[in-house]
């Protein structure tokens, strides 16, 4: 224990995740005087290994880097850049490599691991990687963009190690346009983890993907070209294998040399020994994190480590507390791939039992591992449907409570874990936050959502794998306060979407400030004002520039394009029902040369020209609107794109004009401003071209007249459109979307597309019919002349922009120099067109392009 | 807050009713990008216009309203608020703090005038 009478020295070594977590905690408790000194031997300041790959994805990383908080704490000195090479026990001093000295009461060890290579001949050859820290990372996108544009073809890579890390790795490659290959020594993947038959199913899945799998596969040698940079593998059986880039995933070894030398207790396959409080032979000093061998073993997983962290930082200050042991349970992390393993998966318990389910077709692998009695949960394994892992992970050593045969049926089968997780469950295994502490977070300490829970107890924020269930449980909470999850728009609306509409509607007014003032407070925000201009368009119908309207609008309806990523915009032209002329498509191929505009076909059958600046947004429409061209609205929450298939006309299938329907169905609801986008399909017979039964409404020709589907959605969560209708004739079909609209538009939530309104509808689908059919709410003689209305004042947005030199005023990329373009934007040549230079790009200083083509004014 | 220490010249950027109220505007000084927000009340503040999170130049783009007392902008590429007065981020959405540099704003008549030259930060950390 501390001596509470002068500062305690603290000298960390390493500054990894385990180490942050150590200062973190000790910050937070320690009443008494300390003085922490944290040396770490990489170049920057601790940063979340666990999602390295996220770098390849584009997370720069500066937004890798652990809550900095800590080192603005005044009893902190952090030193990077810098390691420890020398322990004097006696004199309880470090020293680094830089010759300084540090005294010290505590020393802890948070070295972490060295990632391992294989030891053959050329394992060290350009080309050959690691995969732990970012200067791993950073140097192999560095070498891959340098050694393609060398062989001027894609490269071919080799992952060596087929475990967690090497199939995060293999997607790594793949995400850099590398054909990967994974080598696997044993007969399965993910050996450590998943037993023979769920190894096997991975690798199906892990194929599926493009990634090939080689088992059974010992390297035995790399060979270099005449560049001297690695070409190839050779096996032990003699075949050889193509690679222009390999990483290494074949396990970490504990970075311990520090303990040796100082002669403490290590293990003799590695690792500083540790007690159940952390404690190395020398109680002065402690061991936590990767580096720690307790019971024989180390275990390459942040959740113990920060438990062992939290257990020093506890010893530290004078408390009690000790390391429970590994529970070992993990998720892949490669997107599209669905694999976990917790607990006891090999069922290594005595006469454990376990219940196996297994779907070859659709690719799925379930374990669950029981007590004798087939009551307590042991562990499991879950390869291709992963989504019961967040609810089984927390249940491990208690009762299941139900038939674990629920937990093992296909995803939206049985809703398995409706019950209440016990307290002391474990929901984010990361941070050791138990469903108890989420629960308390809520009644004790406000918490209304996960984000905020996520502040609270650091439960989500580092694999993010329990966000789901940590939102479970704060719903659950949240609904037994009465406090059924509030619909308020925000701090500054009490109402929900639907409510504030009536209200506008029954009190008449028509601006956001009279509207905030009777029914709410303060200025609004990013969620009430978009949503009270998307009510105003459909009740008053003014230009989304008028007046007050302009300030309420998102960045994207403001300038009438969508932001890019670099703060230019795309410019998408209405092509009703996806037909264009050939002197259509001549203008636009035109004005995106003109302006140096990438040109991409959208999804929803029309062109997209990206990388148009604020001030030449107006220049370009000028010429669009010129040649007959309007607004595609491809940046409201309004009509995107009707899409539509040949049809009768051409095709010798089609039975109904569903381009012609097409065209007529997007000039009617062109502009039309709802809760969120809208988008139709027609199809010309039921073979479906256009996918209209992916739309919010669908239109499907028949022999017989027009089918309607209505709640159809693509994206995050997909649904097919439900029947609503059939034979209709044109006038009906017209007649019954634009109830459908007008309903849907006066009573969803912002931001609820129709699908999930449609699923919430009271009285469902048969509900909907009476309403639109049989007016039985007699609501549609007003939801007739609210579309008619829309319909009569229907303008082009950007035709009325010309003309009004007030609204254009609003272009110029800079009040005091209105035509200079943003300095900072910098483009880089691809397949013959320009695209944004990414951050690296940039640094390098090399392959720049200042700014796109200059355009005159004409 | 900091004061700005290097001596440097006001320079006119615009007129005040060249400012819509509750909608942002940039300047340009030198290299450096300014947003401008004029709020209803009247004041006038001048913030970075390079968001901090995405690398961008648009935060004069941003919806303006309030939060709590505090008068906002809030990112229009992924929705990071800050404190207009003093560029302080208030909702990092899950992302590390990171603020804007703020300028005194000077009004002569009805001249908006700032200071050229690098802003002023109210925290240690980077922006
Ligand atoms: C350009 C385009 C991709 C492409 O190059 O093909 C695209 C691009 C964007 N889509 Fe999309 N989507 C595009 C077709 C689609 C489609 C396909 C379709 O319409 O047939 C879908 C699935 C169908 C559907 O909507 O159900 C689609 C589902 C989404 C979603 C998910 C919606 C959902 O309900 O889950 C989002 C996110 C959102 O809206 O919240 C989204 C959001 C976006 C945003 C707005 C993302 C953003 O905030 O920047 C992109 C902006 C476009 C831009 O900057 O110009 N995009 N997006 C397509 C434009 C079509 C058009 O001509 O207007
Ligand atoms: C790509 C990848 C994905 C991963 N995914 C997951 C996952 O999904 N789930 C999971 O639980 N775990 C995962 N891990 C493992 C997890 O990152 C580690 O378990 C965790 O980082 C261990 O923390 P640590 O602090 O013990 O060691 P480290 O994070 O390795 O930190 C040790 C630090 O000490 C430094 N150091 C070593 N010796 C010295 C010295 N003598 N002087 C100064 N500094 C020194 C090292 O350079 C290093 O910065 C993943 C790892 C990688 C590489
Ligand atoms: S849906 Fe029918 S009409 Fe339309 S293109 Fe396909 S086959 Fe032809
Ligand atoms: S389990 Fe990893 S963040 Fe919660």
């Amino acid at each position: 224990m501390i001596d509470h009478t002068k500062v305690a020295e603290i000298v960390v070594v390493g500054a990894g995740m385990v180490a942050h977590r150590f200062v973190e905690s000790v910050l937070t408790r320690a009443d008494s005087a300390v003085r922490i000194t944290l040396i770490g031997d990489e170049s920057r300041a601790p940063y979340d290994r666990v999602g390295l790959t996220s770098y390849f994805s584009g997370v720069a990383p500066e937004d890798l880097a652990l809550a900095p908080d800590v080192f603005a704490d005044d009893r902190v000195e952090f030193i990077s850049n810098d390691r420890v090479i020398h322990i004097d026990r006696a004199a309880r001093s470090v020293r680094t490599r830089s010759r300084r000295e540090f005294r010290y009461d505590r020393l802890i060890l948070a070295t972490g691991s060295y990632a391992a290579r294989v030891a053959v001949d050329g394992s060290d050859l350009p080309g050959c990687f690691v995969y732990r820290t970012l200067d791993d990372v950073q140097s192999m996108r560095r070498f891959v963009a340098r050694r393609q544009a060398e062989l001027g073809r894609t490269l071919r890579g080799a992952v060596i190690g087929g475990g967690l890390l090497g199939l995060e790795a293999a997607g790594a490659l793949q995400a850099l346009n590398i054909e990967s290959t994974v080598v696997q020594a044993s007969d399965r993947l993910m050996s450590a983890q998943l037993d023979f038959a769920g190894g096997s199913m991975l690798r199906q899945l892990i194929e599926a993907k493009g990634i090939a799998v080689r088992i059974q596969s010992r390297t035995t040698r790399l060979d270099p070209d005449d560049s001297g940079a690695v070409t190839a593998l050779e096996f032990e059986n003699g075949d050889f294998h193509r690679a222009d880039v390999v990483v290494f995933t074949v396990g970490v070894r504990p970075r311990d040399e520090l303990a040796r030398g100082a002669q403490l207790s290590v293990h003799p396959r590695g690792g500083v020994l540790i007690d159940e409080c952390c404690r190395t032979s020398d109680p002065a000093i402690l061991a936590i994190g990767e580096v720690a061998n307790f019971d024989g073993r180390c275990v390459g997983l942040v959740a113990p480590g920060y438990a062992m962290a939290e257990v020093a930082a506890t010893l530290i200050v004078g408390g009690e507390a000790t390391f429970p042991g590994f529970v070992e349970s993990t998720k892949l992390k490669l997107s599209g791939v669905e694999v976990a393993s917790f607990g006891d998966a090999f069922a290594r318990t005595d006469r454990a039992l376990d219940v196996v389910y297994s779907d070859p077709v659709a690719g799925v692998y379930k374990k669950l591992v029981l007590s004798d009695d087939a009551q307590t949960l042991l562990g499991g394994i879950l390869v291709g449907d992963a989504s019961a892992y967040g609810s089984l992970r927390p249940l491990i050593g208690a009762q299941l409570g139900t038939d674990p045969v629920a937990y093992l049926m296909p995803e939206g089968g049985v809703d398995a874990p409706s019950g209440q997780l016990p307290d002391e469950a474990v929901v984010c295994s990361c941070s050791n936050v138990t469903a108890g502490r989420i629960r308390e977070a809520v009644h004790e300490e406000g918490c209304t959502d996960a984000n905020a829970v996520k502040a609270c107890t650091k439960a989500g924020a580092t694999c993010g794998s329990c966000v789901l269930m940590v939102k479970k449980v704060v719903g659950q909470e949240l609904t037994k306060l009465g406090q059924d999850v509030s619909h308020a728009l925000c701090e500054h609306f009490d109402m929900s979407r639907r409510q504030l509409f009536d209200a506008v509607r029954v009190a008449e007014l028509t601006t956001f400030s009279a509207i905030i003032e009777r029914f709410g407070r303060g200025r609004g925000c990013d969620i009430c004002k978009p949503a009270l201009a998307s009510i105003l368009s459909v009740l008053v119908g003014d230009h989304v520039l008028d007046g007050e309207n302009a300030s309420l609008q998102d960045t994207n309806d403001h300038v009438m394009a969508n932001m890019q990523k670099d703060g230019t915009y795309s410019v998408v032209p209405r092509m009703p029902g996806g037909e264009v002329t050939p002197a259509g498509l001549v203008t636009i191929g035109q004005i995106a040369q003109d302006f140096g505009l990438y040109t991409k076909l959208t999804g929803g059958q029309r062109i997209d020209m990206f990388g148009a600046r604020l001030e030449q947004l107006p220049i370009i429409w000028q010429r669009l609107v010129d040649a007959g061209f309007e607004s595609g609205q491809a940046y409201g929450k309004s009509l995107r794109t009707v899409k539509s298939c040949v049809g009768s006309t051409w095709c010798r299938f089609g039975v109904l004009d569903s381009v012609g329907m097409a065209v007529q169905l997007e000039l009617r609801y062109r502009g039309l401003r709802a809760p969120h986008k809208l988008k139709i399909g027609v199809s010309g017979c039921a073979r479906e071209c256009a996918e209209a039964r992916s739309k919010d409404v669908g239109v499907i020709a028949t022999e017989t007249g027009w089918n309607m589907y209505v709640g159809g959605n693509g994206g995050f969560t997909p649904r097919h459109a439900e029947l609503l209708a059939s034979d209709l004739s044109d006038e009906a079909l017209v007649q019954a979307i634009d109830r459908f609209f007008m309903y849907y538009i006066r009573t969803a939530d912002r931001l609820q597309r129709t699908a999930s309104w449609c699923e919430e509808l009271d009285g469902g689908i048969d509900g909907l019919r009476a309403v639109i059919f049989e007016d039985s709410l007699g609501i549609c003689a007003d939801l007739d002349a609210a579309m008619a209305r829309h319909v009569d004042n229907y303008e082009d947005e950007w035709a009325a922009t010309l003309r009004d030199p007030d609204k254009l005023a609003r272009f110029r990329s800079f009040i005091n120099a209105a035509d200079v373009p943003d300095p900072s934007l910098a483009y880089v040549p691809t397949r013959g067109q320009l695209r944004p230079a990414t951050a690296e790009e940039r640094a390098s200083n090399s392959v720049v392009i200042a700014g796109t083509t200059l355009a005159v004014r004409s | 807050m900091t004061l700005v220490t290097e001596q440097s010249t006001p320079v006119r950027v615009c007129a005040i009713d060249d400012l819509v109220v509750e909608r942002g505007s940039a300047v340009l000084l030198g290299d450096v990008q300014i947003a401008l927000f004029r709020l209803p009340d009247g004041a006038v503040h001048a913030v970075s216009n390079l968001d901090p999170y995405s690398g961008a130049h648009v935060m004069s783009r941003g919806i303006v309203g309030t939060r709590g007392d505090a008068q906002i902008v809030i990112s229009p590429m992924h929705k990071q608020v800050f404190d207009l007065s003093t560029g302080e981020c208030l909702d990092a959405q899950g992302k590390q703090l990171r603020h804007l540099a703020v300028w005194p704003v000077r009004r002569d008549g009805d001249d908006i005038l700032l200071l050229p030259g690098p802003g002023a930060t109210n925290t240690t950390e980077e922006h």
